[in-house]
């Protein structure tokens, strides 16, 4: 029995994106959020280092230098209209936090205390600014905390543990989305005028990651099948200094504090590549020169990983702390008490004592679902799909470009979330409900009572396990036309024996079997789509290297990509052109950046 | 190293009552027991059933009880247990499946005390930031940390005994904003503390302390919490 509920607007997602939105969209609109875990377990609680706002507490700092970091952050392929936006409305949604009651470290004089972070200066790059507004390295908790805490005082509806599987169109526009109550296995239908995406990144398609178990990108897959595109998918993000083998990530507020990098042979390699920003450089950067060092044999031991060297005698020796200070044990463990805390747990190691074995991980998905400044999701022809939204990781605006600067994970969803809820609040007051065809949902349905009834011969931890070596090895931080055209073959034997797989939990109740073949069926969609739009990519930009394409080429492809599927075309509404195929099932074609102040330029640091 | 893995299991639509899986299987020192759950669960047995997302000790999923203490299985090694590894749901709340325990009696303990910043005095000056001194924004640290995963709550023997006692967690949370010299809300947020179920059940016992994956000193807020409520209803402070 399928029980049916009615919203102006469904928000699928909890963590900051979501949440934002819902606190804004409320203002006007009748809100649900549904999250397939508690609010508070989203993966926004993470994120470390901080949120970066020029709001000048600690030094000079202007929201053009910001918006200037951002674009050649990214590589020059960041739309500058909305890295204008991101720039400009940073400092009043860092403010707005304050107010709700976010508990950022304070300098003596009461204000929020800001730290250096890479990629982030003054006068256009010359030199690191201290920009990141922070609460010590768990900056993300106290957003999550904050946020959530204040949808509870709003009263916001909340479906906690209710698993979305797909989006519901009729007639182009999105009118709400099927899910499985995990706790009966219900299935439910949530009908609405308007549906916000805020569900966060993919980064479980690689082996070594810093991202959640439950970041499978199912919502955004959904999207690709129901016929749209995806925008730049592959551009995903290796954060440098991931806690070697596992990918947990280790802030690079470690290195804005004044922690350095040190290969093999004990040399502080990055003074060779990025003289003024050393190992503040961007992430693409720095990850990539980890692994040059790796492939010139000066690993540490020669093996595969680098060392992360916090110890206060080390940042006092090079004098890489803020303005050369001083610093002592004490006070690094006050700035950065959860990941210092990591590095013992985890590791093993005193890193007051001791430097850090790391390694880059798979950290962040730059690339996602189109969408104007608005979070309107964008159909082929750059039109909005109407009542359909996205925010946050699984959004592209784009801000990111190429590369995302770090502390914009935090701002884009602060600033984007904001006025996706605001842009859905309006679109409700002039929309009305809208009813949903009897068959609505069926597919998806369908779709997850075959995976809970198949009993074939291959298990689907051992695909995942074979996906994730294969994205890591073949669709890394370094890629050739070899490489990819290997990945793309075994992604599709994968998807083949996915159609084989066999379950053994037939209950209803807490099926996390069958809900996890539903991820991995998501995951492998979009691995299969983030391999291909690599390979159709013919130059090498932020993120994205290819060693047989090194050069960045901006007279062909300074452009965004578009991957669809093959799908519902239907659902796609007006604008869906015919492409050249790249990749069997998946066809692409390209949209211009937008630049309206800075011109493209050589990205030295 | 091999490790005996024993878990305690339960799924009424298999069986009326509980039971125990046994598993051998091979082990590193350095991994995790979330590490050990997710194999269990991809290669020998797809039912076993538990919460778990970001594996490294953030966002308080998978709270269970490891060879008698409540832990995160995420943020507890192989080395610290041994050879032989007893892992049973967390105890005070309704078991719904093998690990899954049912949380909304802690939320709604949670939300008793009006877990949010009260203040609507208009912010300062141009929309800026309300100042709070360094000393001031530490006083109410230690009970920032909080990730809401119940290790604390579901350890505790009033709670076990009652379960409408609000528990550590919530007071915590009212610690954390009591303290916040932002904040009006006192007489909101300590409504529900000063009830029957409220702070004065706690007896001191330690037992959240200890078991707190985050080491928020949660003996030591309660009592500034209780020190709080006596010198603001008794002594008019």
């Amino acid at each position: 029995m399928t029980r049916v509920h009615t919203f102006d607007a469904i928000i699928v997602g909890a963590g900051g994106a979501g949440l934002m939105a819902a606190l804004h969209a409320a203002r006007g609109a009748d809100v649900a959020v549904i999250s397939k875990m508690y609010p508070t377990r989203s993966h926004t609680g993470t994120a470390q280092g901080g949120v970066a706002a020029p709001l000048g507490n600690m030094e000079e700092d202007r929201w053009e230098w910001y918006m200037y970091d951002t674009v050649k952050g990214g590589d020059y392929l960041v739309d500058q209209d909305a890295a204008e936006i991101l720039a400009r409305e940073s400092v009043d949604t860092v403010l707005e936090l304050e107010h709700l009651g976010l508990p950022f470290d304070r300098t003596e004089d009461g204000r929020i205390e800001q730290r250096r972070f890479g990629g982030h200066t003054r006068e256009f790059g010359k030199s690191p600014v201290m920009r990141s507004c922070k609460s010590a390295d768990r900056t993300g908790h106290m957003i999550l905390q904050t946020l959530y805490q204040n949808c509870i005082r709003r009263t916001i509806r909340f479906f906690d543990e209710f698993f979305v599987l797909d989006l519901i169109f009729e007639d182009g526009a999105a009118r709400g989305v099927v899910a499985v109550e995990i706790a009966t296995g219900e299935a439910h239908l949530f009908r609405a005028k308007a549906v916000l995406l805020a569900t966060g990144g993919f980064g479980r398609m690689f082996a070594v990651t810093s991202n959640a178990h439950s970041l499978s990108g199912d919502l955004v897959a959904s999207v690709l099948r129901n016929g749209l595109p995806l925008e730049d998918m592959e551009f995903f993000q290796f954060h440098p200094t991931g806690i070697y083998k596992m990918g947990i990530l280790l802030s690079e507020a470690a290195r804005g504090e004044g922690g350095i990098l040190l290969n093999g042979a004990g040399e502080r390699f990055m003074e060779r590549y990025a003289p003024k920003l050393m190992d503040l450089a961007p992430r693409d950067i720095i990850s990539r020169i980890i692994q040059q060092e790796i492939r010139a044999g000066r690993g540490v031991e020669g093996k595969d990983y680098v060392y992360l060297d916090i110890r206060p005698e080390t940042i006092n020796r090079c004098h890489s702390a803020p303005h050369g200070r001083m610093v002592t044990a004490a006070q690094l463990e006050a700035k950065l008490p959860d990941i210092i805390e990591m590095m013992r747990v985890y590791q093993g190691i005193d890193p007051m004592k001791a430097p850090v074995p790391t390694q880059p991980t798979a950290h962040y998905a730059m690339g996602g679902i189109p969408t104007d400044c608005d979070g309107r999701v964008l159909s082929a022809g750059l039109d909005a799909v109407p009542g359909l939204f996205a925010a946050g990781e699984c959004a592209c605006v784009s801000v990111h470009g190429a590369n995302r600067l770090g502390t914009n994970s935090l701002v884009d969803l602060l600033v984007f979330g904001r006025r996706s809820g605001r842009a859905m609040d309006a679109f409700c007051s002039g929309n009305g409900p809208a009813e949903l065809s009897p068959r609505a949902g069926e597919e998806a349905l369908a779709e997850l009572s075959r995976l809970q009834k198949t009993r074939g011969p291959e298990r689907a931890g051992v695909l995942r396990a074979a996906m994730q070596r294969c994205m890591t090895d073949h669709v890394g931080v370094y890629r050739t036309a070899q490489g990819l055209e290997e990945a793309l073959q075994t992604l599709r034997e994968l998807k083949e024996r996915y159609h084989r797989i066999g379950l053994s939990d037939s209950g209803r109740r807490w099926n996390t079997e069958v809900l996890e073949a539903y991820e991995l069926g998501c995951l492998l969609d979009l691995a299969e789509t983030t391999a291909a739009s690599a390979l159709q990519r013919t130059e090498s930009r932020g993120a994205h290297f290819r060693e047989d394409f090194p050069e960045r080429d901006d007279a062909n492809w300074l452009r965004h990509t578009l991957a669809f599927r093959a799908g519902r075309p239907e659902a796609a509404g007006p604008g869906l052109r015919p492409g050249g195929p790249v990749s069997e099932g998946i066809r692409f074609d390209r949209r211009p950046v937008s630049i309206t102040k800075f011109q493209p330029e050589a990205r030295e640091y | 190293m091999f490790v005996a893995l024993k878990i305690k299991r339960f799924d009424p639509e298999r069986k009326p009552a509980a039971w125990w899986s046994k598993y051998r299987i091979e082990a590193g020192p350095a991994e995790r027991v979330l590490d050990l759950l997710v194999r269990v669960k991809d290669e020998l047995d797809g039912s076993l059933t538990f919460r778990r997302s970001c594996a490294h000790g953030i966002c308080g999923s998978d709270a269970m009880r490891i060879n008698g203490v409540n832990k995160l299985a995420c943020k507890t090694l192989v080395h610290e247990l041994g050879s032989r590894i007893t892992i049973e749901p967390l105890l005070g709340l309704r078991v719904i499946k093998d690990l899954v325990v049912d949380i909304e009696p802690f939320l709604a303990a949670y939300r008793r005390v009006k877990p949010y910043l009260i203040n609507d005095e208009a912010p300062p000056e141009g929309g800026r930031e309300r100042r709070q001194s360094p000393d001031q924004r530490m006083r109410y640290n230690d009970t920032t940390k909080c990730i809401l995963c119940a290790c604390c709550t579901a350890a505790c023997p009033v709670f076990w005994a009652d379960g409408d006692y609000l528990g550590p967690a919530a007071i915590v949370t009212a610690h954390r904003f009591l303290f916040d010299s932002r904040d009006r809300g006192a007489a909101d947020h300590t409504a529900a503390l000063v009830d029957a179920v409220g702070v004065w059940r706690c007896r001191t016992i330690f037992q959240c302390t200890l078991s707190c994956p985050r080491e928020i000193q949660i003996t030591k807020a309660i009592a500034e919490v209780k020190d709080a409520i006596v010198r603001r209803t008794i002594l008019g402070k």
